[in-house]
């Protein structure tokens, strides 16, 4: 571990505070890793070296004054759905392809306060719709791990950043598994808050109800590090949750001893992959060392979670990109006869195949006659689906799972198969539906030496149980220290 | 968007398909829903669409069994109520800022097509 | 065959709060396009809504005023349709839980006292402006009124006549005025009426096919629009023809209602609950300090007026019409109780200033006190009505007291008994052939001599003294006659 690029944050910060090493270096490190890399990972849409370099320079100011803060200058990615003041912010998209927002999203604002330093956007699928960044209309991130691999979606970018050193830590967003999928894929730790934990404010909507922003790093101290910054309430946004914290990093040297794990039928039982199995099924072993129970448990409803969220978040989806039309920002079409016709040739040349695919399904789903059916009935799954986690919850501290049915799929092999693509997120969506906390974490790799992530389940706002239970897991670990050979 | 006659072959394979209701989505449909939703789509896409959104909405089906009487929608995760925000002017966009990213704009208003009533 | 016309009425009124429904930006008219826009009323991506309290409790207000029962739990709901003036390409509406409903209005009309239903009222944001432009094929877009607060108040099809409507519609602008939550102007659009229309043979419970009528910006034009339609509908019918359901636009210039050209595009506006904005709770406490909030409505003060002051049904009605000039008229009341004589010279000669000086009560030159003074002096009979109105004149065009003006032209009224008495018989002296014609029946020469009276004293003399006077030396003279003629 010699290049500053590879190192955790919490290291860095410590070679910062004694002076070893100034921000601006670590970030030139990281700069030059990132140019390096993205030829063939392609993390990044946009890099700002100009602006990184003059954060970092403030930064060392600070860190001079000794008014430094846990993670000032350390550099970190933002996916491109985030709003970065004055700065492109494309969501993957066409429509979006020259739009300059006037204003940060608020986890950015706490990221400036916080003095860290902003490398870039990173790349993602267009909107957040997929499952593996290949509908980015900048082309696919690779997956550091196997460039012919996806790194998993919808914040692919951010994910493979982190694993391969082109970040520090990164920030993604989740809806249906966006961050705990390419966590697996990529080998990194990332984490979905509760919803309502971190704010939505300059989060370019996707699915209102299931959008959630979240930390992606090498380590669960990383993490904890960044999830203790993002984590509050915001006024900006109706839906965030006015909610206290303890510093997630005091709980990293917790026992976990007497705790008690949940395996749900429903998900296991979908499981093939020997593979996948395995490193569960060593996951497990590794627990009871510690002195973790287990459970067996059924949620019955789990096995239409799918299903319900392919109609909740389309039709969510279909309002919120509404607003894309050429009249106030983005692409608007050269050629057209009328009113209509300009919305609907700009929409038609803005938006890739994914996003109107569930523009199309969105939009029937809501039409007249279909709400009962659909929507109202998804809704009504969404209810049950939290219910049965809120009796799973009586009788376990956490749910252990699989992220993924399969490590890292390679480019192209499920992009024309949406019912496919729809499938890999099968034991992340009933997460969002019920607005629930989960995270996944490096549990080993398979037989082709790809990262495999095992994710970890707890009750609203009961993050501190999954930081302790994933840090105890590292503690006696080291898939989270191996790194891609790239 | 091509217009060439295996499109339009594809089309109406697809839509016959349909109309012998072995489909749960129609070229009406979809004509509507794209109308509605602002897309021009191709006729290739419309059949991709047709058979993509029929494959979708099978797969919806198994909703159907699963029994939802006295059942809640779900109005979201979070358990709380709006909260309301006092009524008190904060500073705008200076009209620069908001015409900024604008396609068409005459220095202080968005340019449109006339719409025709 | 004989019809009786069935008519609803939707009216939208804008909330006079501080800033917009959803954002912090000024609701203030008038100023350069799109100079009072944020990214959240501007529709960019990532922006979110955040109520405004005070439009809440204006809702509440006008429900209770309304004698609405009031949901606990209402919702937002997102009302889907594509237009340039609405950046979302949707609107935040209410559709299945209002924040009110079931009320209702006391509407007094030709035909006596005429409860009319209210439906429902609820939330929602007001859209921008459009501006066509003449010669070329576009349009401009000003979204300063985009996400200004309105409330939508929906009526039960109760009104039977244009009348009725007009009443109705009356009545509803004194509540809103009076409570202070809309300035209610129709020709600046802070207060709009649609309409929906149908006819049935009268004594039947069926309704009709209905129009909706819309543009109709005043409360003229509203009983114009609606008395055209029911006759086209009678016309239509009794010539055998059918009438279709369709949106019809008042036209102002001819007085009859045109088609709207449009392709009947069934509107699906996709209404769902809005995901950005958590369910509202009205509790309690909030009614109740409404409740108490509510100042006393128009029809209430009229019959307070009228049972308190003992001033005719006809004056309370007019003194009441407008909160401000009842709030005037008390006020003087106050100062100068005698509330027949206030009510008179505010119904005539304040009310030709007002109108004449296009001013607003609040800055009319005459106030309460000055008025009060005024009267004041008149009844002590320090000067004479005739004169009083002068000297309003006066007080209006130049600010002054009435003290001020009186001592300034002298205008005192005489009343000294002796002096008026030598007036009148330097008079009398000086007019003896008009003395001989009254003393031989002439009577209506008394006028002449009164006229004399007031020019001598540059009209300050005591009319009824002059009056007394003149006719006691009158008599006096003539028993003289008689005497020395005998």
């Amino acid at each position: 571990m010699s290049h500053l690029y590879e190192k955790t944050a919490s290291d860095l910060a410590g070679l910062l505070r004694s002076g070893k090493v100034s921000s601006v270096e670590i970030t030139e490190s990281v700069l030059s890793r990132i140019e390096s890399l993205e030829p063939a990972v392609h993390s990044y849409v946009n890099v700002y070296p100009d602006l990184a370099v003059s954060m970092a320079k403030k930064a060392d100011e600070d860190i001079r004054r000794g008014t430094a803060k846990a993670l000032t200058g350390i550099p970190v990615a933002i996916k491109d759905n985030m709003c970065l003041e004055g700065r492109k912010t494309t969501c993957g998209s066409r429509i979006l392809a020259n739009f300059r927002p006037p204003f940060d999203a608020s986890v950015v604002r706490l990221i400036k306060d916080e003095r860290m330093v902003i490398l870039g956007s990173a790349n993602m699928d267009e909107f957040a719709m997929g499952s593996s960044t290949e509908t980015s209309c900048w082309g696919p991130t690779h997956n550091p791990w196997d460039i012919e691999r996806t790194p998993g979606g919808s914040s692919g970018g951010s994910a493979a950043a982190v694993a391969c050193g082109q970040a520090i830590v990164s920030l993604g967003s989740d809806t249906g598994g966006s961050i705990r999928l390419p966590a697996s894929f990529c080998g990194v730790t990332g984490m979905k808050p509760t919803y309502g934990a971190v704010s939505r404010f300059g989060l370019v909507a996707y699915a209102s109800s299931l959008d959630q922003i979240g930390p992606f790093a090498r380590d669960i101290r990383d993490m904890s590090l960044l999830l203790n910054l993002i984590y509050r309430h915001d006024s900006l946004d109706s839906t965030s949750v006015e909610i206290g914290h303890s510093d997630f990093t005091s709980l990293l040297d917790n026992s976990v001893s007497g705790m008690t794990l949940g395996l749900p039928i429903e998900f296991f039982c979908k499981l093939t992959n020997e593979d996948v199995q395995k490193n569960l099924l060593e996951a497990r072993r590794i627990f009871e060392k510690q002195g973790v129970k287990f459970v067996d448990l059924s949620l019955p409803s789990l096995d239409y979670g799918i299903a319900a969220y392919y109609i909740i978040a389309p039709c969510e989806a279909s309002s919120n990109l509404a607003r894309y039309d050429g009249v106030k920002y983005g692409h608007r079409a050269e050629k057209f006869d009328n009113m209509i016709d300009m919305y609907c040739r700009t929409r038609a040349e803005g938006f890739g195949q994914e996003a109107k695919r569930r523009i199309m399904l969105g939009t029937y789903a809501l039409s007249s006659g279909y709400y009962d059916a659909y929507y109202l009935k998804a809704a009504k799954i969404r209810t049950l689906i939290t219910q049965d986690f809120k009796k799973a919850f009586e009788s376990c501290d956490a749910i252990l799972s699989p992220v993924a049915p399969a490590p890292a799929f390679k480019i192209g092999e499920k992009i024309d198969d949406p019912i496919e693509m729809y499938l890999t997120d099968v034991f992340t969506i009933p997460v969002n539906m019920a607005g629930l906390p989960g995270i996944s974490c490096p549990a080993g790799f398979s037989r082709d030496g790809l990262p495999i992530g095992m994710q970890l389940i707890s009750s609203h706002f009961q993050e501190s149980k999954l930081v302790q239970l994933v840090s105890a897991f590292q503690r006696e670990t080291d898939h989270h220290l191996k790194r891609p050979a790239i | 968007m091509g217009l060439n006659s295996q499109s339009i072959d594809n089309l109406i394979v697809t839509s016959i398909l349909s109309s012998l209701g072995k489909m749960k989505i129609t070229l009406e449909q979809v004509d509507y829903v794209s109308a509605l939703g602002r897309l021009a789509l191709s006729p290739d896409e419309k059949t991709k669409f047709m058979g993509q959104l029929d494959d979708i909405l099978k797969y919806m089906d198994t909703l159907e069994s699963v029994s939802t009487d006295n059942v809640e929608p779900m109005a979201g995760p979070v358990e709380l109520f709006n909260p309301l925000r006092e009524d008190l002017v904060r500073p705008s966009l200076s009209v620069d800022q908001a015409l900024a990213n604008a396609p068409s704009s005459d220095g202080s208003s968005f340019v449109v097509p006339k719409i025709i009533e | 065959m004989e019809f009786e016309s069935v008519i609803g009425l939707e009216v939208h009124a804008q909330l006079l709060t501080e800033t917009k429904a959803f954002c912090s930006c000024t609701t203030k008219f008038g100023s350069a396009p799109n100079s009072n826009t944020c990214p959240i009323c501007l529709g960019m991506p990532g922006s979110l809504p955040v109520l405004n309290k005070r439009a809440l409790e204006f809702t509440v207000l006008m429900a209770i005023a309304c004698n609405c029962e009031i949901n606990e739990i209402s919702r937002f709901a997102r009302k889907n349709y594509y237009y340039p003036d609405l950046p979302k390409n949707y609107q935040i509406s209410q559709y299945e839980l209002p924040v009110a409903e079931h009320g209702w209005v006391d509407v007094d009309t030709s035909t006596g006292f005429k409860r009319i239903g209210i439906t429902r009222i609820h939330m929602e944001e007001d859209a921008g402006k459009l501006i066509h432009d003449d010669r070329k094929p576009v349009s401009y877009v000003d979204l300063n009124r985009t996400g200004v607060p309105l409330i939508e108040i929906v009526s039960e099809p109760d009104m039977r006549s244009p009348e009725d409507a007009a009443a109705y519609l009356r009545s509803l602008h004194s509540i809103l005025v009076y409570l202070g939550i809309c300035d209610g102007n129709m020709e600046e659009g802070s207060f709009r009426c649609d309409a929906n229309v149908s006819i049935r043979p009268k004594g039947q419970t069926y309704l009709g096919t209905k129009t909706e009528l819309k543009n109709m910006n005043s409360f003229k034009n509203v009983q114009k629009g609606l008395q055209h339609e029911i006759e086209r509908h009678e016309n239509t019918l009794l010539g055998g023809g059918n009438l279709i359901q369709e949106t019809r636009l008042f036209d102002p210039a001819s007085g009859t209602t045109i088609s709207m050209r449009s392709k009947e595009q069934a509107h699906d506006y996709r209404y769902f609950p809005d995901p950005d904005l958590l369910p509202l709770r009205v509790d309690l406490e909030l009614i109740e300090r409404m409740r108490k909030a509510l100042p006393e409505l128009a029809c209430q003060k009229k019959e307070r007026f009228v049972r308190d002051f003992g001033i005719p049904e006809y004056d309370a009605g007019v003194l009441t019409a407008e909160r401000s000039l009842a709030e005037f008229f008390e006020k003087t009341v106050k100062i100068f109780p005698n509330p027949k004589s206030v009510s008179n010279w505010m119904m005539t000669e304040f009310m030709r200033f007002l109108k004449g000086s296009g001013t607003s009560i609040a800055y009319a030159p005459v106030q309460p006190s000055e008025l009060g003074g005024l009267l004041s002096m008149m009844e002590k009979g320090a000067i004479s009505g005739k004169i009083g109105k002068v000297v309003f004149e006066e007080m209006w065009k130049t600010g002054k007291d009435s003290n001020q003006i009186v001592e300034e032209r002298g205008l005192i009224q005489v009343s000294d008994v002796t002096e008026i008495t030598d007036m009148i018989r330097i008079i009398l002296l000086d007019n003896p052939r008009e003395v001989t014609r009254y003393l031989n029946g002439k009577t209506q020469l008394i006028a002449f001599f009164v006229g004399q009276t007031m020019k001598a004293t540059r009209g300050r003399a005591n009319p009824q003294i002059v009056n007394e006077i003149l006719t006691d030396e009158l008599e006096k003279l003539r028993i003289n006659l008689v005497i020395t003629e005998t």
